[in-house]
């Protein structure tokens, strides 16, 4: 069983897709928490997908963005960093820019929490 | 795994290296924090400065040696 055209699908279809440990409701890891506060504070559109259930997941992810590390944020299928990278660009004012520009200047009134699983 | 053995794997990867910080972040060999600034990142996006450092530490991160790695990089000019 391959995960691979689901983990696709997700970071295509998605806003903004949150690969980590855990859910939003239930967060596992304290640098997938990072991510996903900063995410949060920028209003960012989350869908987000808990990499745990199977050890085959994260490798497959890795595979397919060549990010060994999880968390992993990707904006309109374009990977944009991890947990260090998100907070730098919200230290900076990018990460608010980049969603501006990707996802167009309401995105954050379509703000909104979505959890998918792939497994 | 010791800092000075992530630091030589940084040293060879940025020769050219102006800092190189590695701290071990709970004392326990495997929660790192690395700092790098070096003229071969300059120009290059974080995601690809963030690789250059994943690269030069693949070998710890792929035998599970490195539990968490957080990086901070600078391509100075």
């Amino acid at each position: 069983m391959s995960y691979e055209s689901k983990i696709r699908d997700v970071i295509e279809g998605s806003d903004v897709a949150l690969f980590m440990k855990g859910t939003p409701a239930f967060v596992m890891c304290g640098n997938s928490d990072r991510a996903l506060q900063a995410l949060r504070r920028a209003g960012a559109p989350v869908t987000a997908v808990d990499i745990l259930p199977d050890p085959q997941i994260r490798q497959e992810l890795s595979a397919i963005s060549g990010w060994p590390t999880i968390p992993q944020v990707f904006v309109k299928g374009e990977l944009l960093g991890g947990a260090d990278i998100v907070e730098e660009l919200e230290r900076s004012g990018e990460l608010e820019q980049t969603l501006r520009e990707k996802l167009g200047d309401g995105y954050a009134e379509r703000r909104d929490e979505t959890t998918v699983a792939v497994a | 795994m010791s800092t000075d053995r992530l630091t030589q794997l940084l040293q060879s990867a940025f020769p050219d290296a102006t800092e190189l910080q590695v701290v071990d972040r709970t004392g326990g060999g495997d929660h790192f924090q690395v700092v790098v600034a070096s003229a071969s990142l300059h120009g290059l996006s974080l995601v690809e400065q963030h690789r250059r450092v994943y690269e030069a530490l693949s070998e710890p991160l792929a035998d599970g040696t490195i539990h968490e790695l957080r990086i901070k990089t600078k391509g100075t000019a």
